[in-house]
């Protein structure tokens, strides 16, 4: 197992700014508003019989100021820009050059979206008969935009954030679904608490409403069809429904925010992964009751969040492992924000230092009886994250006493 | 006796396992005389049609099959074979059971057009939508595409297959891809979380779209005969570079672990250092402060002055804007140095293996410490007279190699460098 335990001698690393983007909305009061009405934007029709949680439309140009910026950039990386100009704005270092040329930049991401005429068109005109041997050289070459492989490359977006924003620091993009969300966190962690680097930023943004998406899931069958339901009571109907957002956070040293006096939300204290095998039943549920063990203690008013997906047989597995800590109370992101796939464990993060920082936990939202109320103010938020094919995540969230 | 901890106080990072496979071969033995003899991997592509390309060379390799085939299997199946080789010069742990974490390089996955042709096919219509293709993707038919085609899917199968500890990494930097994973894997040792690290670069995306995507932004060589002469680094002719596959493999270990186990030291990364540069998605900062920034940063973590580094293997991608500016980052962190230091470009032979590149190239730069001999830059018959390296031109040459300087830069502004020396300093 690989982990970032809070060694003796490590510095405290705090969660100093949050951006959203979300289907609930931009900004954090808005997306902890709907929490609180218990408002989710689904769509059962624009994609039918795919059920989707679209993002809710922002107005770019005010963290993208240039159209040309934005020409440059398909829907995931903007709405990944768009929220890592918020995250920076809530810490307060937004055009503050000298902490943005050494921020550092750990960033999950998928690809980019296909221009799905050109696929079809080049499709559609084999099957008409087309069978030259450049037909799709020819096809290609014509009808791609040229700088759409830019708005595809994985790395680009952290390459759009670095340019939009003049970032210039190191930056690293992980890949590998939802579990690289989880350990961008924990790189990112380890390197502050280590030493090897005072400011971080981190997170990640993910385009729900694409049919190529859809297509690679669907070849999994892990696509929620026909009706929402919320994730804890998908059982008999089990899929994802795929989500819009972009969640960025900026972790930084307890020193390094005290010495310019930012606030913040909380505290990140462990993020620990693994890769259970998944061979047999139970593999995944022994897993993640090893990586909560690997958490520092858990002394305080404590609640869990989970990045469940309804996939099965994932998310049974990991309702069994929860079952094991009932006294925690439970929200699943996945039934309000929809699966945002290396996003979801980001977004985790920032609704447990939100929930912190505004002293409540945020109102269940669930048929199934798994998710309980929570009074009072929580100090202690684990966050879990487990993949829908592979990949195991935890983080342990805290109130800076 | 030296210590085992660097100027710094963190423990040294040495190398104790590789593999190599580019379109030279496989394994270092082979890599290694052809490298040296000036031999030239590129060739004219035969895996798919090339009519209707204006580039139609790489530097495939052609080998290794994959059944189905698809670049994300071949690069998955490069990464075990220079993975099975490194772990067996290093002869560390037990089968299937690696005592650290994996970091892996890979090229961004997505549905190939193989499979995506075979679905439209099942559609069994002439005329259709995106939302038919939609239709007929369930059902259990296609779920190996699933697996196949997801990011992680490499990365679990090595972490699986070889025993890794923990999540593996997979990650993207481009171009640099390769010399983020060790970076990656030395930060590791170098915290203590490991005494020992996996570092896995691959890429066998020489497919149509690949190089469309790449001949759109007008990167590639288009001098596609004789496909050998084609990659011309530092060459006032030079129009480009040509997309190759390949794969390496590290085995990292602390110093410390190493000699307590006995295992041969096969050389030392003594620094790391990256730079993000925003000044554009493709193209570097014109000042080049940013590279030069990530070399000194890599000079700074190694603790030495660029006349330690007796030699430099350049990223020399042969596009015009990148070994100029190369050329002129290098000067300015070097200056009078620039013009005695050997450099040379591997990419001469081999081709731009993209994800795996600094990778290969560290792989290549050790060996060059190994035998005390540089491979040449080959197709260096009309040097660039605006560029002032001492390039070893043509045909390998015998020096004194103590620390070598590996640069990697990629689209989105990222650049890397690594400083490997034989020993410890």
């Amino acid at each position: 197992m690989t982990d970032t335990p809070a060694k003796p001698g490590q510095t405290e690393v705090w969660i100093t700014g949050i951006g959203l983007a979300t289907s609930l909305g931009e900004g954090l009061d808005a997306n902890w508003a709907a929490l609180q009405e218990k408002r989710i934007n689904v769509d059962e029709k624009g994609f039918a019989p795919f059920v989707v949680h679209p993002l809710m439309p922002v107005t770019f140009d005010s963290q993208i100021p240039k159209k040309g910026d934005q020409r440059q950039m398909e829907a995931w990386q903007r709405i990944g820009v768009y929220a890592a100009g918020l995250a920076l704005d809530s810490a307060g270092i937004k055009g503050n050059k000298d902490i943005l040329s050494k921020i550092d930049m750990v960033v999950a991401a998928g690809g980019g979206e296909r221009d799905l005429n050109v696929d079809t068109g080049v499709l559609t005109a084999e099957a008409k008969g087309a069978n030259a041997p450049g037909f799709l050289n020819e096809r290609l070459m014509s009808d791609l935009r040229p700088t759409l492989f830019l708005a595809q490359l994985s790395n680009l977006l952290a390459g759009n954030i670095a340019i939009v924003n003049g970032l210039g620091g190191t930056s690293r993009t992980f890949m590998g679904e939802e579990v690289a969300g989880a350990d961008a966190a924990r790189i990112a962690l380890s390197r502050i608490a280590s030493g090897e680097s005072d400011i971080a930023l981190v997170g990640g943004s993910h385009n729900g409403e694409r049919k190529d998406l859809m297509v690679l899931y669907e070849f999994g069958d892990f696509n929620l069809k026909d009706k929402f339901a919320p994730v804890w009571a998908r059982k008999d109907h089990a899929g994802f429904a795929l989500g819009s957002a972009g969640a960025f956070l900026v972790l930084e040293s307890k020193a390094h925010a005290e010495a310019r006096g930012a606030k913040p939300y909380a505290k990140l204290s462990s993020v620990v992964t693994d890769l259970a095998r998944r061979k047999q039943s139970g593999d995944m549920e022994a897993t993640l009751e090893k990586l909560w063990a690997k958490l520092p203690k858990r002394e305080g008013k404590g609640a869990i969040i989970s990045g469940a997906t309804g996939a099965e047989p994932a998310t049974s597995e990991e309702h069994g492992f929860l079952k094991g800590h009932a006294d925690f109370p439970v929200r699943a992101t996945g039934t309000m924000f929809g699966h945002t796939m290396e996003t979801q464990f980001p977004l985790g993060l920032a609704l447990a230092a939100l929930s912190i920082s505004r002293g409540a936990l945020f109102p269940p939202n669930d048929s199934t009886g798994t998710e309980i109320e929570m009074q009072g103010a929580p100090t202690q938020i684990v966050v879990v994250g487990a993949g829908h094919w592979r990949g195991e995540g935890m983080a342990l969230v805290e109130a800076v006493k | 006796m030296t210590a085992p901890r660097d100027k710094l106080g963190r423990p040294v990072v040495v190398v104790t396992g590789m593999g190599i496979m580019t379109s030279l071969g496989n394994g270092k033995a082979d890599n290694w005389a052809k490298l040296v003899a000036g031999e030239s991997g590129i060739r004219t592509i035969t895996r798919f049609p090339v009519d209707g390309l204006r580039t139609t060379m790489a530097g495939t390799v052609d080998f290794v099959s994959v059944d189905p085939f698809s670049s994300t299997g071949l690069s998955e199946r490069m990464a075990e074979l220079v993975t099975e080789e490194a772990l067996a010069q290093a002869g560390i742990g037990a089968k299937a059971d690696f005592p650290g974490p994996l970091f892996l390089a890979v090229a961004p996955v997505e549905v190939e057009w193989p499979q995506r042709r075979e679905l439209g096919r099942a559609v069994g219509a002439q005329d259709f939508t995106y939302d038919d293709l939609l239709r007929i993707s369930g059902g259990g038919k296609y779920s190996a595409y699933h697996h196949r085609f997801m990011f992680g899917s490499v990365a679990a199968h090595l972490a699986e297959t070889f025993g890794t500890k923990g999540s593996p990494i997979s990650l993207s930097t481009a171009c640099a891809s390769g010399a983020t994973s060790i970076q990656l894997g030395v930060e590791a040792i170098r915290r203590g979380e490991t005494d020992a690290a996996l570092c896995v670069a691959t890429d066998g995306t020489v497919n149509p779209e690949a190089l469309v995507r790449f001949s759109l932004l007008s990167a590639l060589s288009t001098q596609n005969d004789p496909p050998q002469a084609a990659s011309r680094p530092f060459s006032k002719n030079r129009d480009g570079f040509v997309m190759a596959e390949g794969a390496g493999a590290l085995v990292l270990e602390s110093y410390e672990a190493a000699t307590a186990r006995g295992a041969k030291i096969l050389g030392v990364i003594a620094g790391c250092g990256e730079l993000t540069d925003s000044f554009h998605r493709t193209r570097s900062s014109p000042d080049g402060k940013p590279i030069i920034g990530c070399m000194n940063k890599t000079l700074a973590d190694a603790g030495m002055t660029p006349d330690q580094i007796d030699h430099i293997n350049a990223h020399g991608t042969a596009t015009p804007e990148n070994d100029k500016m190369e050329y002129n980052t290098t000067s300015a962190v070097f200056g009078d140095l620039v013009t005695k230091i050997p450099v040379t470009s591997n990419k001469s032979m081999v081709g731009h293996t993209i994800s795996a590149a600094g990778a290969v190239e560290a792989i290549f730069s050790l060996l060059t410490l190994e035998h005390q001999r540089i491979p040449p830059t080959i197709n260096y018959d009309n040097p660039d007279p605006t560029i002032l390296f001492d390039v070893v031109g043509n045909k390998a040459r015998d020096a004194r190699v103590t620390a070598v300087m590996s640069n990697s830069f990629g689209f989105g502004g990222q650049n890397a460098s690594l400083i490997l020396t034989r020993e410890p300093a």
